[in-house]
């Protein structure tokens, strides 16, 4: 308990004399989990939508895919993209192993499952004399495509949401393709899994505290957006 | 809102990119978790960069792995504590030169009460006669890592297989977790100084037995071959090796955390 209590402390100190070693790690945690949201999200909800919309004899099959993906732990999404990328590998002249775009691609991989099969279902859920409404007020394809992302905000968004969950706590691809670097690519699991190792379990708690606050101030803009917009 | 993400994304892209394609000032140095987790690298490193530009990765691995990585030429340096390993990457041409940086030695550490009464053991190989005689718990790396291996030697010279036995557990980690394992547990563990050292405020084990002539734990830094890796960063490695092996360097290595814990972690060669 005395760790937890220091490990609080720790965790304010740091905070609050703007620790640059901390930040440093804060702000890449930022950069790289927001940035493959994003790309997860844009690539997540469109293929989506395309599933949904055209539905084919491989449906089931595809969806049933895109459902595993979503368990795919994250150290084997690591170790694909390790293989791929390094020197050796079929894209190793790209020299990307080891760098923040390493490890965004990594986390694409495991957060693009999670917001593609969220959505799906949100999209499937839609009755679908609601389509049908609005191809008859005479909306193209594209139309089409944003007005059903409109009227599904909410879920959809819950599936971003979810997305930034599944890479911002994940640890085992960072380390992998990161090579957890200091100074580079060393995210705030990472850290902790440093300071743990090395027995400073205070400051790998206050790496943990951070995480939660910084997960929760990044969720209330997310909230405050959305209800904004309705 | 569709067209602010892409640019966005696209903006965040492309910074990305240009920090990533910075081409040959980029050293990747392998090495092991003991090096990594002893700190000390955070204090070398920023001192080489600064004097000479280049940008080091440390990709921190167990040995194991580390001669791995060069073997398959993902790393330009490597720094690891694994004498066979090390000489037959040498023999198979993988590298270029091998020179010692440092050492320490390897320390059995294990509970307070000490079941297996390995304290005052003539040498290594009755103390792990002790532990497996009284069938002790007896907590290994089982990571192919240079501590693994010296392990897995003595048993092999005790004839010894300890694969099956119910006692002797692999824990598939690095050294910090093994040892934090071993003192939840109560069981013994073999561990190289720098590591006990420190982790020592958190742990409850005790070194038991120790034998700085005879367990000694060198540290060896190996150029990868330029001639079986076009990638390979031959100059960023040299540099480096010679800044691990420069009189500035021996001095920061043998005062670092000396106050601290009141002996040395490393021992410059």
């Amino acid at each position: 308990m005395e760790v937890l209590f220091k490990a609080v402390k720790n965790a304010l100190f740091l905070l609050f004399t703007f620790d640059r070693d901390v930040y440093e790690i804060i702000f890449l945690t930022i950069k790289v989990c927001l940035t493959s949201t994003i790309i997860s999200a844009v690539l997540g909800i469109t293929t989506a939508y395309l599933v949904s919309v055209k539905k084919t004899r491989q449906s089931s099959l595809l969806i049933t895919s895109i459902n595993t993906g979503m368990a795919i732990p994250p150290v084997l999404a690591g170790l694909i993209i390790t293989v791929i990328f390094w020197r050796s590998g079929i894209f190793g002249h790209f020299e990307i192993l080891y760098t923040p775009l390493a490890m965004i691609i990594a986390q694409v991989l495991i957060a693009y499952p999670v917001v593609t099969a969220i959505s799906l279902s949100a999209i499937n859920s839609l009755p679908e004399k609601f389509i049908i409404q609005m191809i008859g007020l005479g909306a193209n394809k594209i139309q089409l495509f944003f007005v059903v992302i409109r009227e599904l905000k909410g879920q959809i968004f819950c599936a971003i949401v979810a997305g930034f969950g599944s890479v911002i706590s994940e640890v085992g691809a960072s380390m992998m393709v990161g090579g957890n670097i200091k100074g580079y690519t060393r995210v705030i699991t990472t850290a902790t899994v440093t300071e743990t190792s090395r027995g400073n379990l205070e400051l790998a708690f206050a790496y943990g505290i951070i995480l939660l606050l910084m997960t929760f101030v990044i969720n209330l803009l997310f909230v405050r957006f959305q209800q904004r917009k309705k | 809102m569709i067209i602010k993400k892409f640019v966005l994304v696209s903006l965040i892209f492309s910074a990305l990119l240009m920090g990533c394609f910075s081409g040959n000032k980029t050293v990747i140095l392998a090495t092991t978790t003991s090096v990594e987790n002893s700190g000390i690298l955070d204090e070398l490193i920023p001192l080489f960069e600064r004097d000479t530009g280049y940008k080091v990765k440390v990709i921190s691995v167990g040995s194991g792995q580390a001669i791995m990585m060069g073997r398959r030429g993902e790393a330009d340096i490597l720094l690891a504590h694994s004498e066979k390993d090390e000489e037959s990457f040498m023999k198979d041409g993988f590298g270029i030169e091998r020179k010692p940086m440092m050492y320490n030695d390897f320390l059995l550490v294990g509970p307070y009460d000490d079941p297996a009464g390995i304290k005052n053991s003539a040498d290594i190989l009755s103390a792990f006669r002790k532990i497996a005689h009284k069938e002790t718990l007896f907590i290994s790396r089982g990571d192919n890592s240079g501590t693994h291996l010296k392990e897995l030697e003595v048993w092999k010279h005790l004839n010894i297989d300890v694969s099956k036995k119910r006692w002797y557990h692999e824990t598939g980690l690095g050294m910090g977790e093994t040892l934090n394992i071993a003192d939840e547990k109560n069981g013994y563990a073999l561990t190289d100084r720098a590591t006990y050292l420190t982790l020592k405020k958190n742990l409850k084990l005790i070194p038991l037995f120790e034998d700085r002539k005879n367990l000694k734990n060198p540290y060896h830094i190996i150029i990868v071959n330029p001639d079986k890796f076009k990638k390979m960063n031959y100059e960023g490695a040299r540099a480096l090796t010679n800044f691990f092996i420069s009189e500035d360097v021996k001095k920061i290595i043998r005062n670092f955390r000396q106050g601290q814990y009141q002996e040395p972690l490393f021992i410059p060669f």
